[in-house]
C-alpha cells in the first residue's frame, strides 16, 4: 500500500484518538513527577492539528506533518509542544515535497524525528524521557526497512513500548522530573508512554 | 540600531519585572517580555515568545533569555522559525543578571556577540576581582575620587559608568579598599557596594584610558545626575 498525504492524514487522526482515549492516564503518570499537564496539553494540540485537517488536507505527506507541526507547537506548551513539534518539523522537512512514501523515507523521517528532539530536549537515551522510546523504535523500524512501511512501524511499536517501559526504574535527569532526583524512580515517563501510543496508533492506521 | 533583548518565561510577572528593572538601566534598548500563557496560567507560549523576537529586532539583532527548561525549547524553536535564523541567539545565562547585563552592553552599543556573552558571563562567580591584577601595573592610568552622590555605586550609577566608557579601547578597573571590579560589569561595580564617601581608585590601561577615567570623573563630578 502506499503512504500518501491522505493516508499520513490518517495517521495523525489515529494518534489524536489514542491520545484522547489515554488523557486521564497521562495526566495520572505525570501528575507524581511533574505537573499533571501532559494529557491535557497533548489532548488540546491533537484535537487542533484534526480540526487544522478537517479544514484543509495539504498535498503531501510532508505537508500534513508539516501542518500538524505548527499546530502541536502552538497548541500544546510546556516541553511536550517544542519537543513533538520539532519532531514533527524534522520529519516534514525531511520528507520535502514527496507524493508518495517508501521505506527509506519513512526510515529517514523517523530518524529526523529522533535527532531533532535529542537536539532540542538535550536529552539521551537513559535520561527517563520520550527519548527512551523514541530511540529504540527508530532502531527497530531500521531493522524492518527490507520489510515494509507496516513492519517498520509495527517493530517501532513494539520497541517503543518496551523503551517506555524502560524509564520505570530510572531516575530523571532532564525535565520537571529531573528536580526529583530519586523520587523519580518508579515512574514511568508521561512523554515516553505517550510516545509509545502514537507509535502504536500510527502502526495500527497502517496494517 | 541596537541589539533587542527577550525575557522568556513560565510567568507573566517574572518576564514583565525582569524586562522592567533590564530596561531601567538601559532606556534606549527595547527589552520585550514574553512570559506566561495566552489566558493568564503559568508556561511558555511559542507564538508570544515569536511576536516578541520579531518585535524586538530593529536591525541589530535580538538575545533572547529564559527561565527554566522548556522556556530554552520555546525560545530556541521560536529562533529557527525566524525569516533570518541568524538574526537572533538565545542564550544561557543567570535571568536577572543576564538581562541587566545584556541591557547594558546592548545600550553601549555592543553587537549581537557581544550581548549574548555579556548575559552569559553574568553571574559567573561574584564578579569582582576576576583575573591578573598582575599584568596591569605596568602602565596604567590611575585616579582615585571619593564618591558623593547619595546612593553610592547602585544599580542605576553602575549603569551609567558601565555606558559612559563603553566601546572605547580600554580596560578600566575599580577598586574599593582590597576590593577590585571591571569596570565594564555593572554587576561587578554593585559588588564593590560602594557607598557615599567611599574612595575608590580607578585605573585604565589601553589605547583610550585617559578618555575613559575622563569620563567616569566627569560622572562623578556630575553626582551621576542624580
Amino acid at each position: 500500500m502506499g503512504c500518501g498525504a491522505a493516508e499520513m492524514a490518517a495517521l495523525l487522526r489515529a494518534g489524536a484518538a489514542t491520545i484522547e482515549r489515554h488523557r486521564v492516564e497521562l495526566i495520572d503518570l505525570d501528575r507524581p513527577i511533574g505537573d499533571a499537564d501532559h494529557g491535557e496539553n497533548m489532548n488540546r494540540g491533537f484535537a487542533a492539528v484534526v480540526s487544522t485537517l478537517d479544514t484543509a488536507v495539504p498535498e503531501t505527506p510532508g505537508g500534513v506533518l508539516k501542518i500538524a507541526a505548527t499546530t502541536l507547537i502552538s497548541k500544546v506548551g510546556g516541553a511536550a509542544g517544542p519537543l513533538y513539534g520539532t519532531a514533527f518539523l524534522r520529519a516534514a522537512t525531511t520528507l520535502g515535497d514527496a507524493a508518495e512514501l517508501d521505506p527509506p523515507a519513512v526510515l529517514a523521517a523517523l530518524r529526523a524525528a529522533r535527532d531533532g528532539v535529542v537536539a532540542r530536549g538535550k536529552a539521551e537515551v537513559g535520561d527517563a524521557t520520550m527519548i527512551d522510546a523514541l530511540s529504540p523504535a527508530v532502531d527497530a523500524a531500521e531493522m524492518a526497512e527490507a520489510n515494509g512501511i507496516a513492519a517498520m512501524l509495527a517493530a517501532a511499536a513494539d520497541a517503543a513500548d518496551k523503551g517506555a517501559e524502560s524509564t520505570t526504574p530510572l531516575v530523571a535527569r532532564k525535565g520537571r522530573a529531573s528536580y526529583l532526583g530519586e523520587r523519580s524512580v518508579g515512574h514511568l515517563d508521561p512523554g515516553a508512554r505517550s510516545t509509545a501510543l502514537l507509535l502504536r496508533a500510527f502502526a495500527e492506521a497502517v496494517g | 540600531m541596537r541589539v533587542g533583548l527577550v525575557v522568556v518565561s513560565h510567568s507573566a510577572k517574572l518576564a514583565e519585572g525582569v524586562a522592567e528593572l533590564a530596561a531601567q538601566m538601559a532606556p534606549d534598548v527595547g527589552v520585550h517580555a514574553a512570559g506566561g500563557l495566552p489566558d493568564g496560567g503559568i508556561g511558555t507560549d511559542f507564538d508570544a515568545v515569536l511576536a516578541a523576537t520579531q518585535a524586538a529586532d530593529t536591525g541589530a539583532g535580538v538575545v533572547l533569555l529564559y527561565d527554566l527548561g522548556s522556556a530554552q525549547m520555546t525560545a530556541e524553536l521560536a529562533v529557527e522559525s525566524l525569516t533570518d535564523p541568524g538574526s537572533a541567539v538565545v542564550v544561557d545565562a543567570p535571568l536577572v543578571e543576564g538581562a541587566v547585563a545584556a541591557a547594558v552592553a546592548a545600550q553601549g552599543g555592543s553587537d549581537r556577540a557581544a550581548v549574548a556573552q555579556a548575559a552569559a558571563s553574568a553571574g559567573a562567580g561574584d564578579g569582582a576581582r576576576q583575573e591578573e591584577p598582575a599584568a596591569e601595573q605596568r602602565q596604567a592610568d590611575r585616579i582615585e575620587l571619593t564618591l558623593a552622590n547619595e546612593v553610592g555605586l547602585h544599580a542605576r550609577p553602575a549603569a551609567l559608568l558601565v555606558r559612559s566608557i563603553a566601546g572605547l579601547d580600554a580596560d578600566v578597573r575599580i577598586r574599593r579598599g582590597d576590593d577590585e571590579a571591571d569596570a565594564h560589569s555593572v554587576l561587578a561595580l554593585m559588588s564593590l557596594s560602594a557607598r557615599k564617601g567611599d574612595r575608590l581608585e580607578i585605573t585604565a590601561t589601553g589605547s583610550q584610558a585617559g578618555e575613559a577615567l575622563r569620563r567616569i570623573e566627569d560622572l562623578a563630578e556630575r553626582n551621576f545626575d542624580e
